[in-house]
């Protein structure tokens, strides 16, 4: 018969006082990588603003074609450069992380070996590559 | 090169302080010594109430954890060398996230209860008959959980993972990559019983793939991928779920000679 | 089997969300935010975008475009403000705010792209 598991609440009555530190709620500014892992997370921010940016043009073009001109002449304004092109910056920065971090979730294997990191994220570039010249395709032509 | 270096090390001593204070000591550099050396020769030497854990000294028994600088290492395989710059000093703190017994002891009682309830043993549903032989793997089926099984509990990842720090139920890493290495032993049965622990807001939902443990983990345990990967068996099953009525699940078969 | 929460729901919905973000929005982006208001290429006139909005492809193409995103952020945001700010208290509230705006994003998106003529 096995003893049964002390009860954790009785057991340590008599410990000495542990030292518990509170984490801080800017437990994210003082490590480099807790830093750019919360840079990864907000950029999921500046991924609703294109959703956004996108309704809205949806709405212009809806409405007709003042009202799109209108939308294409403050998409010019200086605020929303700044906006659109700090947007871009993070957007890339999650497609780049989203696709070095997708092979861990896969353990994908061939003949019993397991596939090698960048042999699985870069189907994922070619993807991203070929989408992006077939979207400007079927925009300018 | 100095010939010595300065150690800044963590103190608490529960009998006289509130917090813990940084004690600095001197120590000789020698090009081949870890911290665990340094730490070794102060409580020689110097001071011999410092308290910390270590045991084989060689990355093995995952005894020695602690904060280096801001980094959860092992000290026994942390060369002084690394930090013996001109005037660098070396911080030498208990590992993050825990509470703290004395010094740079920590106290694991949680962690090894979180351990226990990812159920860490092979779980049969029918156990074999000793006449029907033993469990054989292939090298394939091995290669599915070997580098679960490679962890030597340091947790280095739970003082890596801050959402160890901000959620004290969160079942962690090491606790989910050591179930991971069960539920993809091919002699293991027991994937179901685990997902109460597991499929859960403090289990792998409580993850947000930070990715610090994988990166500190002496083992290259990648306890980061494990959860990842159950996150998506887990989105699988549940998909399935929705179209098919919950059958029998197949079992693995492990290969014990069938033909009684 | 039943599983303890809803997760794998959200997961999946904030994995699909990530991966149309990855893949689609970047062009996008530098297309319709950047390289046409800045003139740097020629872009397509009004006539030209809503030949091309009709069609019923190009219509679900962005209907996703603006409903699986909003998804991804809403997951992702939720845990961010969970640990990086530490309100779990406001849990509820955060969560109805969040995924209440994507819900909001895909239905307005639905409407428009259904009577866009």
């Amino acid at each position: 018969m096995h003893p049964q598991t002390p009860n954790p609440n009785l057991y340590t009555e008599y410990h000495p006082r542990w030292y518990r530190r509170r984490v801080s709620t800017y437990w994210w500014v003082g490590q480099r990588q807790y830093r750019k892992f919360i840079l990864r997370e907000l950029s999921s921010v500046f991924v609703a603003v294109f959703v956004v940016i996108t309704l809205l043009q949806l709405r212009a073009l809806r409405a007709g074609p003042e009202a799109y001109a209108r939308f294409q002449h403050r998409m010019q304004g200086p605020a929303l450069m700044v906006l659109c092109a700090i947007s871009l910056f993070f957007v890339v920065f999650h497609t780049i992380t989203w696709f070095n971090l997708a092979p861990r979730a896969l353990a994908l294997r061939i003949r019993g070996r397991r596939l090698p990191d960048f042999l699985v994220a870069a189907p994922n570039y070619i993807i991203w590559l070929v989408v992006s010249a077939a979207v400007t395709w079927a925009v300018l032509r | 090169m100095a010939d010595t270096i300065i150690l800044e090390i963590a103190r608490y001593s529960p009998e006289q302080d509130i917090e813990p204070r940084f004690e600095t000591f001197e120590v000789p550099f020698r090009k081949e010594w870890v911290v665990l050396d340094a730490l070794n020769y102060i409580k020689d030497k110097v001071d011999g109430t410092l308290t910390y854990r270590w045991s084989c000294r060689m990355g093995i028994c995952g005894s020695c954890g602690m904060m280096v600088n801001g980094e959860p290492m092992l000290s026994c395989a942390t060369f002084l060398s690394s930090y013996a710059r001109n005037g660098s000093r070396v911080r030498v703190e208990p590992l993050r996230y825990f509470p703290v017994v004395r010094d740079l002891v920590t106290e694991l009682s949680d962690f090894l209860g979180k351990l226990k309830r990812v159920k860490p043993w092979l779980i049969r549903k029918e156990e074999l008959l000793l006449r029907q032989g033993e469990f054989r793997q292939t090298p394939e089926q091995l290669e599915d959980y070997r580098q679960f099984s490679m962890c030597i509990n340091c947790t280095l990842c739970y003082a890596a993972c801050p959402v160890v720090g901000l959620d004290p139920l969160f079942v962690g890493p090491a606790a989910i990559a050591l179930a991971q290495r069960y539920n993809k032993d091919s002699r293991d049965q027991g994937a179901e019983e685990r997902t109460m622990v597991l499929a859960h807001p403090e289990g792998i939902w409580g993850c947000t793939f930070v990715g610090e443990c994988t990166r500190v983990c002496p083992k290259h345990v990648d306890p980061a991928g494990a959860i990842q990967q159950y996150k998506l068996k887990s989105a699988l099953d549940w998909a399935k779920s929705l179209f098919l009525l919950p059958g029998p699940k197949k079992e693995k078969i492990s290969g014990a000679s069938a033909d009684t | 089997m039943e599983k303890p929460s809803n997760e794998p729901l959200f997961w999946t919905l904030f994995s699909a969300g990530g991966v149309v973000a990855a893949i689609f929005i970047p062009i996008q982006l530098f297309l319709f935010g950047l390289a046409f208001p800045l003139g740097l290429l020629h872009g397509p006139s009004y006539e030209q975008l809503m030949s091309l909005v009709r069609l019923p492809l190009v219509r679900i193409y962005l209907f996703l475009l603006c409903s699986l995103p909003m998804f991804h952020f809403a997951h992702r945001f939720r845990y961010t403000l969970y640990d990086g700010l530490q309100v779990k208290h406001l849990n509820e509230v955060i969560f109805v705010l969040c995924y209440g705006s994507a819900v909001a994003a895909t239905v307005l998106a639905a409407y428009l792209l259904w009577t866009i003529r």
